[in-house]
């Protein structure tokens, strides 16, 4: 960085922020663009259409900075043309953040009895069995997946592949 | 709204205006005409020829063929920044978008609305290599506040009813509508301008009243205030800069302004500091570093403004105005935010100020202060009888267009500071430079634009020889348009900025900064038929600057001048406000981090 920041702390924070955007041609390249752009973090990313007659998607970023950059990239976000909303669910009350992820363990011996009962303790369901493997699909907030994964790593765990967060409210109120 | 579908948007705006059926490049032309575009300047090519081919039997459109699409986007800045319209510019696809893309970054730097409209290959060969195909959206993205590839003929004029619209409001900037060939000729209907409703673009313009109420009860305090002006101001048009006089003569605060914002406020009036920042004022850097309320009106803290952060005006508390919310806390603290236009800001300061039964505070102090800066004559230089000194070329080009009606763009690099410092503007839209970017090449298609707009008006772009070679084959444009713009070049032979850091951080290794082959200037201009000049001594530079200023036809001005001149005062890298150099500065006085920057 050639300039330092007054960035009053260097704390890293992981914010989850939400982005409501008209479905046009090129809306992802541009929140994308903006983050590579400005050398924004994307520690996950989740994108599809939420109201086809509306012509909405919602795109769900976890991100991390310190609290200046969280603030800069809501507001850069927030100029974008095609933005109708954004919403930082890390810094307010009652975000409910779920992740799924599909994670599949391999091998011989006792391992993958090991990880049958873990998916088990995680409450993953088995969607895929052969002789020397599972597939586990397992859903929650992302702690939970992480800690699932990290417990498999010495059971065979060889694949994982997961869908970043998605974010909402709680109560009766929308975005 | 969000549940409004942009058929039914298309919908009610049918039923303000009957539907007309017209080809695409026909809607261009209408639509263009509908924005109240009388210039457009261009470039034609295979992707855009049947907008050219519809343009040739419009009336009331004329088209400025420019040399090079860079040259045309830096005279659609140039028109748009003296007149306050959008300037437009017309492209083919490939090559043509991508020449002009310098441009747009520039203009989304230092927020000018430029509106580029291009061909592209036909959408059928869209991602097959065509010939002189390329991304123009997927280029353009980040240099624009918005693009558009337009698919389909109906969707076209409404795109670009809205590309004007985004690009003239709110935080002003360029956008793009890439058009391609087949849509061009296609047959649809034509929807006007009015009836518009944008799904999701709201820019904020009205100040917020209790931010508004306790930006003036902080003001009514200060003991050490200062005005940090920008281009915001200028942005919001010349009612924005008559209101910061007004708040000027209600309060006595002094006032200084970035780059950008020179002309917003008198360089004549007393309370005025001088420009700020890396090359501002002994007088002006002083009070921004020593001040103990700093009222920022539409400026964004740039690091040429600021210097180094951690020492930046330590002990003040900082109210900052912006039109665009991004820029609040970006990279300054603010006690205050305001999210408003300049001109609705600071009429609302105005009125709150009044109603508050404010007077004039008494800050006789901190002027006695100030006054004792602007002894310090940071602007002073040595005169030499044998040697042009650039700030002598400057002050002589002044003081010899006084009366005169002058725009002035310039190119960047020392002869832009040295015409920052000493080319004083009562008005604001009369000084176009690249701020943000700093383009070399920017101010002689810039002058094309600004005298395309202000066909009597003395157009001067104040150049170095160096920058003006980038975009020298637009002499040929104002030849063909009898544009008299006047090239004034302060050739010192070097590229004298980058001269000036060699000297002072890299031990006076002048790598690759010297020209060892310069054109004849004076030749050169003859080459284009444009009237060349020359001179060497000071004795001889009068004579020639009312020939030039004299003269209606275009003129380049080969102005010799000291080639180891340096500009300051200077904020070396990674300095305070407050550690300001006048003379000259040994490289050890230079940190090791300070060096590192740019």
């Amino acid at each position: 960085m050639l300039y330092e920041k007054d960035t009053g702390t260097t704390v890293r924070e992981s914010h989850t922020i939400t982005v409501l955007v008209d479905n046009e041609a090129g809306v992802l390249a541009r929140v994308i663009g903006l983050f590579s752009g400005r050398g924004y973090n994307i520690e996950s990313l989740t994108v599809a259409e939420v109201d086809p007659a509306a012509h909405t998607s919602r795109i769900t970023i976890v991100t991390s900075g310190t609290p200046q950059v969280i603030e800069q990239i809501e507001a850069q976000l927030a100029r974008l043309v095609p933005v109708h909303k954004v919403n930082n669910w890390t810094s307010q009350e009652g975000g409910i953040e779920r992740e799924m992820a599909l994670v599949k363990v391999a091998g011989s011996g006792d391992a993958p009895m090991k990880a049958l009962r873990l998916a088990d303790t995680f409450r993953a369901r088995t969607v895929d069995t052969t002789q020397s493997s599972f597939v586990f699909e397992i859903t929650g907030a992302p702690a939970k997946i992480n800690a699932f994964i990290e417990e498999l790593r010495p059971l065979g765990l060889i694949d994982v592949s997961r869908t970043g967060v998605a974010a909402m409210s709680r109560g009766p109120e929308a975005m | 709204m969000m549940s409004e579908t942009k058929e039914k948007i298309a919908a009610s705006a049918a039923e303000t205006m009957p539907l007309e059926t017209m080809t695409g490049a026909q809607m261009v032309i209408r639509a263009l005409k509908d924005q109240g575009v009388s210039h457009i300047f261009g470039y034609p090519g295979g992707a855009v020829l049947p907008i050219y081919d519809a343009l040739f039997e419009a009336e009331g459109i004329e088209h400025v063929l420019v040399r090079h699409e860079q040259g045309a986007a830096h005279a659609a800045e140039g028109y748009a920044r003296s007149t306050g319209k959008p300037g437009v510019l017309l492209v083919t696809s490939g090559p043509g978008a991508t020449n002009a893309v310098t441009g747009l970054t520039d203009a989304l730097m230092d927020s000018i609305p430029i509106v580029m409209l291009s061909g592209q290959v036909p959408t059928h060969l869209i991602g097959t290599d065509a010939f002189q195909e390329c991304d123009t959206v997927g280029i353009t993205r980040p240099c624009t506040k918005n693009n558009w590839l337009v698919k389909h003929v109906n969707d076209l004029s409404r795109t670009i009813h809205e590309a004007f619209e985004i690009a003239t409001t709110g935080r002003p900037g360029p956008v793009v509508v890439d058009i391609p060939k087949d849509i061009q000729f296609q047959s649809g209907s034509y929807v006007g301008p009015r009836g518009l409703h944008h799904r999701t673009y709201r820019p904020r313009t009205d100040p917020d009243a209790a931010a508004i109420t306790q930006a003036v009860a902080m003001m009514a305090v200060a003991k050490r205030p200062v005005f940090y002006t920008g281009g915001g101001i200028i942005n919001s048009g010349p009612q924005a800069s008559q209101l910061l006089r007004e708040l000027v003569d209600l309060t006595g605060f002094p006032v200084t302004s970035t780059l950008m914002g020179l002309g917003a406020f008198p360089a004549s009036r007393p309370e005025w500091l001088g420009m700020l920042g890396m090359h501002g004022t002994w007088e002006a850097n002083h009070a921004m570093h020593d001040c103990d309320l700093m009222i920022c009106l539409g400026a964004r803290f740039d690091d040429r403004v600021t210097g180094r952060i951690a020492a930046f005006s330590p002990g003040s508390k900082k109210i900052h105005l912006d039109i665009d919310p991004s820029q609040i806390n970006k990279v300054v603290r603010t006690d205050l935010g305001i999210i408003a236009d300049a001109g609705k800001a600071i009429a609302a300061m105005i009125a709150a100020w009044k109603s508050g039964g404010h007077t004039k505070p008494d800050i006789s102090g901190w002027w006695d202060q100030i006054n004792r800066w602007r002894g310090r004559k940071s602007l002073a230089f040595k005169h030499s009888d044998t040697l042009i000194k650039p700030q002598y070329a400057i002050d002589r080009l002044y003081q010899l267009t006084r009366g005169r009606d002058v725009y002035v763009t310039t190119e960047v690099g020392q002869h832009q500071m040295w015409a920052a410092q000493r080319f004083h503007f009562e008005q604001p839209n009369r000084w176009m430079t690249s701020g943000g970017l700093g383009t070399m090449g920017y101010g002689l298609p810039a002058a094309v634009g600004v005298q395309v707009a202000h066909p009597d008006a003395l157009v001067i772009d104040i150049a170095g020889e160096a920058s003006v070679q980038m975009t020298m084959q637009e002499m040929s444009t104002a030849m063909q348009y009898e544009l008299p713009i006047k090239i004034f070049i302060l050739n010192n032979e070097y590229m004298g900025m980058v001269r000036q850091w060699q000297e002072l951080l890299h031990g006076g290794r002048y790598s690759h900064s010297y020209s060892e082959a310069l054109p004849d200037f004076v030749k050169m201009a003859e080459a284009f038929g444009c009237l060349g000049l020359r001179a060497e001594k000071p004795a001889e530079l009068d004579a020639s600057i009312l020939e030039m200023i004299n003269t209606r036809r275009p003129v380049l001005f080969d102005c010799r001048v000291d080639p180891m001149e340096n500009i300051f005062p200077m904020i070396p890298s990674g300095a305070a406000h407050n550690e300001m150099i006048l003379g000259d500065l040994g490289e050890a006085e230079v940190s090791a981090a300070g060096k590192t920057m740019v």
